[in-house]
């Protein structure tokens, strides 16, 4: 009989399966099938990514998965990364952290990323989870070292300590002494945010020393040369390594120091740091190119011929973060030099000023493009573009995933025609059927919005900023895009029609950012009375937004879905249509 | 519905910028503002030919280029009738999308660089990009000159008092205190590096007028 068929696989049986399923989507599918699967399937889940913290409660997450062992949590939208979120706006980890401590005792990973998480929470860290092992903290803030000795002190079997990106207070505590003298278990340290009185060289060259199975160091810019190649010879088995501060001069003893330490690490595979770096000293690493994989030169100030130099040494690149500096002509030794390239990624040496003050123009990113065949990634910083470029670009790699180009000026035409880039991008996106990430920039009409929202089906996050005309642009965003997770605009004519006509839209999406548009509060206390699992989030520090004249825009606006309510955690300047003002703190 | 919202919570209102009420209005207003502070025209650099603006610059008893007026297409010429009212760049918020972490990175080395040094721009025509050198490095013209070369991958023309610089299309000039576009090498090194504002490289029929004043 069919009912008895479908129980008759054990728990066991099935829970064993599911461990071969990691993919948090491939899970929640399982968890579909039917209720003995979705209960089987809870028990057993280990891994939770949840990619906005307000979208649940950790109380929900704790009921339905009762036996996690990892959990990754993003807090602020993608635009806090450019100021555009004020402080104290949200996303607080304490809260999750004391529920986590008395529900998951064995959790052994945290990876946050743009949370405040305060010195509290990591010692709650600390004392809470007796085996914890991996604690990643990007572009978080809220903590100091204080809350770093804490996580030393107590974490006997810590592997992964990475602090990238985010904001540390120094209280000049020398927290690197704090791991006992017993510790031996660092695989992955990366502390290259901190400032240099944070950092204590001989607890680093002990702590080093000590801790065989280190694979990944990521120090800061404070570690002098001759340090670091003491540093290299402790650990040869290093595969990731961030390199630092490089003296003014060439001195003979430090460099072949340097070089005879790099040419022992034969695992070395990924390289970043070059603050401050002088070209003389380059040569120390050539011993170890041949074999990388991952370079970041995107804080060296060297200029294209030296960059073309080191990059002609690295035919196994596949990625590469640097400045604008390389140029059209090193972007050109790139492509013919490095044909496993997949990521690319130029940022602007010198973004505010009106002026370029380097060759780079789009001539660089057409080569890439037309020689490096696994090309999937790409973020570039330019000047100038032109609709033909981006023709090319699309029609050499419809295999590209990410795509984002920033042209520094807002509303930049094409250059050779005058033209908005509309068919430029309309073509990345007609060819490129699996992009699933796009930033726009340049001068745009509705066009290039028609276009995505035809051919962008699996496009998952966008961003958009000074484009557009009218609703219309919005409009064909949120009605073509059938796989669109996070949209995030700025100062776009975009307003409430679209924004209303598309409500149930916003229920499929993660996240919808607006700042500097056209939208009105009246809309959006509509937009929260017809949706009530959004939240309708109005960020404006300039005063109760229904104070001012009914037309008055609203500065900023984020809406997300949630299946917690709304938040309990909010600031003043922030305005939802919440009826029951005792919840505001 | 107004009613339902209490306004309770007077917050403290953040210095903002206050886009306009009329919210059709709201971007185009925004941009155009940002339009005119960053002063686009000056600022537009063209490899195509330029519109018909010219610049007349005043001729002096040092060698002066005559007539600026820009035929080789780099619109950087334009900015010499507004150094006197450099152009105030409305800083957007958050544009272009630097990280902070990156932001901050390159700022400081900015400020180490910029302190103690004589800096100033260097435009060829015909280049689409600027450099920024600091005069204070090098000893005297042979240094610049070379380090120029090595920059712009030119060769200056061999110098004389009488000529001017023969045998290279290229030919540099400056900027003075005045306002004034000169030959460089005329004067003493130490004169020159007090009276520089900034640099030029000049092409071709430009430099023909050298010579011919006074």
């Amino acid at each position: 009989m069919p009912k008895r068929l479908a129980s008759s696989l054990s728990y066991e049986v099935l829970e064993h399966v599911f461990s071969f399923i990691q993919s948090d989507k491939d899970r929640n599918v399982v968890s579909a099938v039917c209720k003995s699967w979705y209960e089987i399937e809870r028990w057993c889940r280990r891994k939770i990514f949840v990619g906005n913290c307000y979208a649940v409660s950790p109380k929900m997450v704790i009921r339905r998965f009762p036996q996690v062992r990892s959990i990754e949590l993003k807090g602020k939208p993608h635009f806090a990364d450019f100021n555009l979120v004020p402080d104290g706006w949200g996303g607080y980890v304490l809260p999750w952290i004391t529920e986590m401590a008395g529900a998951y005792p064995w959790l052994d990973e945290i990876r946050l990323k743009r949370m405040v998480v305060t010195d509290e929470s990591l010692e709650l860290i600390a004392k809470s989870f007796k085996d914890f092992k991996v604690l990643v903290l990007a572009s978080c803030e809220g903590f100091s070292t204080d809350g770093l000795a804490a996580i030393a002190a107590s974490c006997k079997n810590l592997r992964e300590l990475d602090l990238r990106e985010s904001e540390v207070d120094d209280t000049s505590v020398h927290w690197l002494s704090h791991f006992p003298e017993t510790y031996t278990s660092m695989v992955s340290l990366n502390i290259s945010c901190l400032g240099s009185g944070e950092v204590s060289f001989s607890a680093l060259e002990r702590l080093v020393s000590r801790c065989p199975n280190l694979r990944s160091l990521k120090l800061n810019r404070a570690v002098p040369l001759d340090k670091t190649a003491n540093i290299l010879r402790l650990a040869p088995r290093l595969v990731e390594f961030s390199a630092c501060t490089y003296s003014a001069e060439l001195r003979s003893d430090v460099f072949s120091n340097l070089a005879g330490a790099f040419s022992n690490c034969k695992e070395l595979r990924s390289l970043s740091g070059f603050w401050d770096v002088v070209p003389d000293y380059l040569p120390a690493i050539y011993s170890v190119c041949s074999r990388l994989t991952s370079l970041n030169l995107s804080y060296a100030t060297i200029l294209s011929p030296d960059l073309i130099k080191l990059v002609s040494h690295c035919p196994s690149l596949q990625r590469l973060l640097v400045l604008d500096y390389i140029e059209d002509s090193g972007l050109e030794a790139l492509a013919s030099n490095c044909k496993d390239l997949q990521e690319l990624r130029v940022f602007p040496s010198d973004p505010f000023d009106a002026e370029p003050n380097a060759s780079l123009t789009e001539q660089g990113l057409v080569a890439v493009s037309l020689g490096c065949p696994k090309l999937q990634s790409v973020l570039y910083f330019c000047r100038r573009m032109s609709n033909a470029a981006l023709v090319t670009i699309a029609q050499s790699h419809p295999n590209l995933n990410r795509f984002r180009l920033c042209i520094i000026e807002p509303n930049t035409a094409d250059y050779l025609t005058g033209e908005p880039l509309d068919v430029g991008f309309g073509a990345i996106v007609e060819h490129c059927k699996d992009l699933i990430r796009l930033s726009l920039s340049g001068l745009l009409t509705d066009c290039v919005f028609e276009y995505i929202g035809k051919y962008a089906k699996k496009l998952e996050m966008l961003s958009v900023a000074f484009a557009g005309d009218s609703d219309l642009g919005l409009h064909h965003v949120l009605s073509g895009c059938e796989s669109l997770r996070k949209l995030e605009i700025r100062d776009c004519p975009f307003g409430d029609k679209a924004l209303l006509t598309n409500a149930a839209k916003l229920e499929t999406m993660q996240s919808l950012w607006m700042s500097s548009c056209s939208v009105s509060f009246e809309a959006c206390k509509l937009l929260s009375q017809k949706m009530p699992r959004l939240n309708v989030e109005v960020i404006d520090e300039r005063g109760p937004p229904d104070s001012r004249p009914e037309n008055c825009t609203v500065d900023k606006l984020y809406i997300y879905r949630s299946v917690a309510g709304p938040r309990f955690d909010m600031p003043p300047f922030v305005w939802t249509k919440d009826e029951d003002l005792g919840l505001r703190l | 519905l107004i009613a339902t919202f209490p306004n309770i919570y007077i917050s403290t209102t953040v210095q903002y910028i206050d886009l306009s009420i009329n919210q059709s209005a709201i971007n185009l207003q925004s941009i155009m503002v940002f339009e005119k502070d960053l002063n686009l025209d000056a600022t537009e650099l063209r490899l195509g030919l330029p519109g018909s603006s010219e610049e007349s610059l005043r001729i002096s008893n040092k060698r002066a280029l005559p007539d600026m007026n820009d035929d080789s297409g780099v619109a950087v010429a334009k900015k010499c009738d507004q150094e006197t009212a450099p152009p105030t760049k409305a800083q957007v918020v958050g544009w272009p999308p630097i990280r902070s972490y990156r932001k901050n990175s390159l700022q400081t080395k900015k400020t180490e660089a910029e302190t103690g040094g004589m800096y100033v721009k260097v435009s060829m025509d015909g280049a689409p990009y600027l450099r920024k050198i600091d005069l204070k490095v090098y000893k005297g013209y042979p240094e610049l000159f070379k380090a120029l070369e090595d920059m712009f991958k030119f060769k200056v023309g061999k110098y004389s008092e009488r000529e001017g610089y023969n045998g290279s299309e290229f030919v540099p000039t400056y900027e003075d205190k005045d306002g004034d576009w000169m030959l460089v090498g005329d004067v003493p090194w130490e004169m020159f590096i007090n009276a520089c504002k900034r640099l030029r490289i000049v092409r071709g029929s430009e430099a023909r007028g050298l010579g011919c004043v006074v």
